[in-house]
């Protein structure tokens, strides 16, 4: 009955075991350090991230075939392998963009909350039942409510985290509910038994379909699609930036992987109704967030909007349910990820000076500092989808996957919802470069960390979009895990 | 009917009669002494359910500690406990009809599926659940992983706490 753990146990969960470990160190630093010396904190967190990413990247790559661990709670694939990275990397340039952040850099709970939920997320992206999945989902929530409210001398962060909090336990109820019915009708936890006990079931497919929804409702909040969008504005609004940072790419790339998954193992047997809701929920997503983000006027809602605009581009990946499809998706937050975090990561040095996050102030920022300014422009031009950047690919392979999988209208309408989109990041980028600001004398220096955080972030970007190859055959990789 | 059925239909319609009133008192303390009634009878079906331990838990967890927690943090944090006046909002009915909208729904299409009337298969009383239970959360091929990960998630949840209730300093 006791089973043995074996090698390939320990390395599926190599970056969850480095993260834990990183937790502890920063945990028992917090306490002996003293008040001078608290800046080693982050350090200790970057430095911890780079090694599990360094662990994860050598040790825990898996083989050809996907494996299912743990007693078939974890599963050890591409898909996981890929998105643990992904997650990571958002969490090193987080913890990177909280270096010049005085009210929470000296706040060891701060790095614990901040890991944690990245060992949550390393665990969505590996979970294969629903009993792992709804814990890891929550590890992954919980300490973010708290981020998000951080600041508790500040209302507007004190009123994100309770709106984030409110709406996810609300989601999250709902979620629940629909993993107790799946449950009930396929008599297992596993999401691959689900799906064989479906195929054998005479489970009636509107019951189906009604626990589908239901669990799409959790999902749907994490990825900040319509219509369960309504928090992403003001949480992002007043969630101390680099946390709107790690919440618009790590865990919206965390909701995507385990929809991705769920959708395709699970629900396979009601794949036209999924779809069909999901098809509604990404053009409502892209046109509602692009519409609603041509008249933002502060630069952290426009891209919480631009971000849901992002949520439902990648949906149709998800949608078409293809090999193709579950590879872009995949694609596209690779690409979103360093492309959100170098736009975030600009917004961050930019308001630690001027001390506004309004998109007037931004006037001038080429002639104050025109790295952060260009780092702005390939950023933007990225989101917009402008070739030779990474979001251009990103997009083209979202758009392709639909049309192979016969939704040309949905490409259609995502392309249209494209040049929306170029308008408004345009506005910003106008702004930036041609509008004369006040302070134009004055430098607005980058600090080393971050500038080089920046760099990183664009180099990637501008190797996603050129050198297609090594990226595709991760995200190819990773799709054929699913199948 | 066996008395068995009969047990059951007693406790179910006492677990849900206590519900409604949790939702509908104007008081709060009475709502939470409803809640305790309500847990009860989630605890004797499982009983019934021969899940015991599930049972014990139910009382211990919920009604030992959730409930009465509720209630001292009612007591704790108003002034008062006088009834509040009224607990309806604009939304109320349509809230209500979608309830039962839902529920019905739910029922119809549970009711086409053949497993609904089917009888549940006995548990073999020769397998002691509790061992079983005990074995398979630390079992690696059981549920040792989330049942670590439970851990860190309410040691995250417990600093998170701290991070949010903790007096300022200076203030």
């Amino acid at each position: 009955m006791f089973g043995s753990i074996t090698t390939d146990m320990v390395l599926a969960i190599l970056p969850e075991i480095a993260l834990l470990v990183l937790i502890a160190v920063v945990f028992v630093t917090d306490l002996v350090v003293d008040e001078k010396r608290r800046g080693i904190l982050a350090w200790t967190s970057i430095i911890g991230l780079l090694i599990t990413m360094l662990l994860t990247a050598f040790f825990a790559q898996p083989g050809a075939e996907a494996e299912t661990l743990w007693g078939g709670m974890l599963r050890h694939d591409w898909l996981a392998y890929v998105s643990k990275l992904i997650f990571l990397f958002g969490a090193l340039i987080t913890t990177v963009f909280t270096l010049n952040w005085d009210s929470v850099r000296f706040k060891g709970e701060f790095y614990v909350l901040l890991l944690t939920s990245t060992l949550g997320m390393t665990l969505m992206g590996a979970s294969a039942d629903l009993i792992m999945l709804f814990l890891s989902i929550e590890t992954t929530s919980i300490p973010l409510y708290v981020l998000a409210g951080f600041l508790t001398d500040d209302d507007r962060s004190t009123e994100a985290g309770f709106k984030y909090l409110l709406f996810g336990a609300m989601t999250t109820a709902v979620m629940l509910y629909g993993f107790s019915l799946l449950y009930g009708f396929a008599g297992s936890t596993g999401l691959y038994e689900i799906s064989a006990a479906i195929g054998a079931g005479q489970i009636p497919a509107a019951a189906l379909a009604g626990a589908a929804v239901l669990v799409l409702v959790g999902f749907g909040f994490k990825v900040a699609m319509a219509p369960l969008h309504f928090w992403a504005p003001d949480v992002y609004e007043g969630a101390p930036t680099p946390i709107t940072a790690f919440l618009s790419t790590a865990s919206k790339a965390a909701g995507f992987v385990v929809l991705t998954r769920v959708m395709i193992a699970a629900f396979s047997s009601v794949q036209a109704e999924w779809q069909l809701m999901l098809a509604i929920a990404a053009v409502i997503s892209m046109t509602l967030g692009n519409l609603v983000a041509l008249s933002q006027t502060n630069i952290k809602r426009l891209l919480a909007y631009s971000s849901i605009a992002h949520a439902g581009y990648a949906l149709l990946g998800v949608i078409a349910a293809s090999e193709l499809g579950a590879a872009s998706v995949v694609y596209y937050f690779l690409v979103y990820v360093v492309t959100n975090m170098a736009a975030f990561g600009v917004v961050i040095v930019v308001s630690r000076v001027i001390g506004s996050d309004e998109i007037a102030d931004y006037a001038g920022l080429s002639r104050r500092s025109p790295g952060l300014a260009l780092v702005m422009l390939l950023a933007f031009l990225s989101l917009a989808g402008i070739p030779p950047l990474g979001g251009f690919i990103a997009k083209v392979l979202v758009f392709a996957a639909a049309v192979q999988a016969e939704f040309v209208w949905l490409a259609v309408i995502g392309v249209l919802n494209a040049i929306i989109g170029l308008y408004y990041y345009l506005i910003v980028l106008k702004v930036v470069y041609l509008t004369p600001g006040k302070d134009e004398q004055k430098a607005l220096p980058t600090p080393r960390p971050q500038a080089v955080a920046l760099v990183v972030s664009i180099v990637l970007l501008l190797l996603m979009g050129t050198v297609f190859a090594p990226w595709y055959q991760w995200a190819l990789n990773s799709a054929s895990a699913l199948f | 009917m066996t008395p068995i059925q009969l047990v059951f239909l007693f406790v179910a319609f006492a677990t849900l009669w206590a519900a409604f009133m949790v939702v509908t008192r104007n008081n709060l303390v009475h709502a939470a002494l409803f809640l305790v009634i309500a847990l009860f009878g989630v605890a004797v079906l499982f009983v019934m359910l021969e899940a015991g331990f599930l049972a014990v838990i139910q009382v211990l967890v919920y009604i030992g500690a959730i409930a009465i927690l509720m209630i001292f943090a009612v007591m704790l944090t108003r002034g008062d406990v006088d009834d509040i006046p009224d607990i309806t909002n604009r939304y109320a009915g349509w809230v209500g009809l979608v309830a039962v909208l839902f529920f019905s729904s739910l029922v119809i299409l549970m009711a086409q599926w053949p497993s609904f009337t089917a009888l549940a298969k006995p548990i073999l009383s020769s397998r002691d659940t509790i061992v079983e239970l005990g074995t398979a959360l630390v079992s690696p091929n059981g549920y040792v992983i989330p049942f670590e990960v439970a851990s860190v998630m309410l040691l995250a949840a417990l600093i998170g706490a701290l991070v949010v209730a903790r007096p300022r300093k200076g203030k």
